[in-house]
């Protein structure tokens, strides 16, 4: 006998999608109009305006909250990608972004705070976290197109997996290296626990938590071409068109779109991260 | 009533810790119990008063428990057992909105490393306890800002404390214990981190500070020179958690209660703690004008002295009179005494360390007098009593005694002889 046949552990995860295909419908269209609402008003907001105000306002940000360095990138690299005619799809991409990263953010730092909080909370998270961003993506591209339907939702679930570890695991950092000095001085001065959190932990564990905002945003950028493979748009598709299609010109210019894309996420964050570190004042 | 009664209190780290106390009692060591129960002993029966307004400093080497103490004072650590009294009420009792009104208002603590918030400035982390406490935003700001005054930060109020040396970082982390006013100061070697300098600066002030706002402090420090600086009184923890002595400084150092207490004190300047009136005394006097020539020759004679204090009726010192001055004026025939009165005479307080009266003991032929705050002749300090006390703190040690040339050339002399015969 094939004592591999004793327990199926293909067909076992096969089992539970099934089921949960077929009981949870409800919760799944839940979840499907609620991160539709959120893309809808993320795209309108970064679509409406006219593209030369959003270079603007691109700019500006970079400018006051990075360096003039980065401020002068933006106004070129967006420049550049209304030149080569990918405004669009950008601003598609950035809001599918925007919007994972959202809710990665809503899920992921009260989960970093409970896993803080408590140690065998922590000893489940941990190789659950490992779990979500070891296991390659195709991998679960399969359920999630199966309980979402191809489209933008199952591409934030996908990258949802990828990208919430991060914010969970630097917020459970930064909380936990809140020095145990700080947090004796806080509760020697009749701190409750919810003002422990809001007045002392949160505070001294944000420049960490700003840098696990920072990998999330780009974890969650390297996963626009994968999903777009699940109908998800923006310049993930423009890529994967170069790819079906042998189209250099192409698949070049949708993914400098992404880097470009990548750099202002990525300098603008660190700068909020870096401010952080630096802030006055009660 | 003491303002802090601590009765019979024990600490113990580790599993299921109440059942290493039957061992203490019976007298098992810390090792064993370690072994035996993996628990560590950190407070081990401790019983003392604290009375309102003194500095009360615990002492003892790393290790000795001392964090753990002052945190249980305010249940940053939960006591194992015993009784904590504040004000008759028992902090170990106190339900979790009790306790936070009491550290809210009744005590404030100061921490070694500062503790204080990196993302706020000064007036920021010196109002951090006003604001927990829900005080509203102008007030609290008014009250952080002379807190900030208090400790001699004006200037400083938007500074980030990262930007600060450790000395006014300690000064932020002062200012913001006594923002709220608190009767009660917990400062767990406040100064232990800051260099020596610094922290000889911090030490005056902060007896400055008491002079002026009177709030009962317990200090811990493992530097025995700091605890006799600050402390009214002081504890003095052993290696096995355990109270060994609780005395004033002078008690310490001239009574210490077992060897281990002695071992810690032996290495002490002594004469910067001993003051003049532990070493001075009694001194004959007579009263002047009531009392003339006869009565301070006679007082002379029957004490064997050869001067004699001189002050009036309320006790005001007048001056000296000297046995030789008073015969050779009894031979002309005088009685008033008035010309012979010397004010040349030194005067001290009371409380000067005799450290401050050395080199005028050796210089002046008189005894110092000692006059209180209020004027009045507390009795005198003689040359001898000085110098014998500060011989004393050399006795036993290995400090080289100096010798006279004669002592020398005789010692020389010996060995000299010794090697001559050595060599027949
Ligand atoms: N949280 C803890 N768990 C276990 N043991 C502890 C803990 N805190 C302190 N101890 C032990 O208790 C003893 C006293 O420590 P502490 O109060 O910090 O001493 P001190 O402040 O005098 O240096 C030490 O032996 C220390 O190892
Ligand atoms: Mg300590």
């Amino acid at each position: 006998m094939d004592i591999r046949s004793i327990i199926d552990i293909g067909g076992g995860f096969e089992v539970i999608v099934t089921w949960l295909r077929n009981n949870m419908g409800w919760l799944f269209s839940i979840i499907s109009d609620g991160v539709n609402g959120m893309l809808g008003i993320s795209r309108w907001v970064l679509q409406t305006p006219p593209t030369f105000v959003m270079i603007g306002i691109f700019t500006a940000i970079a400018w006051f909250v990075a360096s003039k360095g980065v401020g002068v990138f933006t106004f070129l690299g967006f420049g550049l990608i209304w030149y080569m005619g990918l405004w669009t799809l950008t601003m598609s991409t950035l809001a599918l972004v925007f919007s994972s990263v959202v809710i990665a953010l809503v899920l992921g730092v009260p989960l970093g705070i409970w896993g803080a909080k408590s140690d065998k909370v922590w000893n489940v998270m941990r190789p659950t976290l490992d779990f979500m961003q070891t296991l390659p993506a195709f991998v679960y591209l399969i359920p999630a197109v199966l309980f979402f339907r191809l489209g933008p939702v199952p591409g934030v679930i996908a990258t949802l997996v990828f990208a919430l570890p991060p914010a969970v695991r630097l917020t459970n950092l930064g909380i936990r290296q809140v020095p145990k000095e700080i947090k004796e001085a806080a509760l020697s001065f009749g701190c409750t626990n919810r003002q422990m959190l809001l007045k002392a932990e949160l505070p001294v564990a944000l420049p960490t938590i700003m840098a696990g905002i920072n990998q999330t945003i780009m974890l969650a950028l390297s996963m626009v071409v994968i999903a777009g493979m699940i109908g998800a748009g923006g310049l993930g598709n423009e890529v994967l068109r170069g790819i079906t299609q042998l189209r250099i010109d192409v698949g070049f210019e949708g993914g400098i779109a992404i880097v470009i894309l990548a750099i202002f996420l990525d300098r603008v964050t660190q700068a909020l991260g870096t401010a952080s570190q630096k802030r006055t004042g009660g | 009533m003491a303002l802090i009664q601590v009765n019979d209190l024990y600490k113990i780290f580790g599993p299921n810790p109440k059942r290493a106390i039957p061992m203490i009692k019976k007298g098992i060591s810390k090792g064993e119990i370690l072994k035996k129960t993996g628990c560590t002993i950190a407070i081990n029966g401790a019983t003392f008063a604290i009375e309102r307004k003194e500095t009360f400093v615990v002492m003892g080497l790393s290790g000795s428990g001392k964090s753990t103490f002052i945190r249980c004072l305010n249940r940053l650590i939960e006591p194992t057992a015993g009784e904590i009294l504040i004000d008759g009420e028992d902090v170990m009792k106190m339900g979790a909105e009790k306790l936070r009104e009491v550290r809210r208002y009744k005590m404030s603590m100061v921490f070694q490393n500062f503790g204080l918030l990196p993302h706020r400035n000064v007036v920021g982390n010196v109002e951090f306890g006003l604001e927990i406490s829900n005080m509203d935003k102008e007030e609290r700001r008014k009250k952080a800002l002379d807190a900030i005054k208090l400790v001699g930060l004006e200037g400083f109020e938007q500074s980030l404390t990262s930007e600060l040396s450790g000395g006014m970082q300690q000064r932020v982390g002062l200012a913001r214990a006594l923002a709220n006013d608190p009767e009660i100061l917990l400062m767990d070697e406040a100064f232990s981190a800051l260099d020596p300098l610094i922290r000889t600066q911090m030490q005056d002030e902060l007896l400055e500070l008491q002079a002026r706002l009177h709030k009962t402090i317990v200090f811990i420090t493992h530097d025995l020179d700091e605890a006799l600086k600050l402390g009214d009184r002081i504890a003095i923890l052993g290696p096995d958690g355990r109270v060994r002595q609780i005395g004033t400084p002078e008690e310490i150092l001239s009574q210490p209660a077992d060897e281990y207490v002695k071992r810690f004190v032996q290495n002490v300047d002594r004469t910067r703690v001993i003051t003049a009136a532990t070493v001075g005394g009694h001194a004959t006097t007579i009263t002047y004008p009531s009392e003339g020539l006869k009565a301070a020759i006679r007082a002379m004679e029957r004490s064997q002295i050869s001067s004699v204090f001189v002050t009036d009726v309320d006790r005001h010192l007048k001056g000296i009179v000297t046995i030789d001055d008073a015969v050779a004026l009894q031979k002309t025939g005088e009685k008033d005494l008035a010309v012979i009165i010397k004010n040349d005479v030194y005067t001290t307080s009371p409380s000067t360390p005799i450290s401050d009266l050395l080199a005028t003991a050796i210089a002046t032929g008189y005894p110092i007098a000692m006059i209180d705050e209020n004027g009045h002749f507390q009795g005198a300090v003689s040359r001898a009593a000085i110098i014998a006390e500060v011989n004393k703190g050399y006795e036993g040690s290995e400090t080289e005694m100096p010798q006279t040339l004669s002592d020398l050339q005789d010692a020389l002399n010996d060995t000299v002889q010794g090697a001559l015969q050595d060599g027949e």
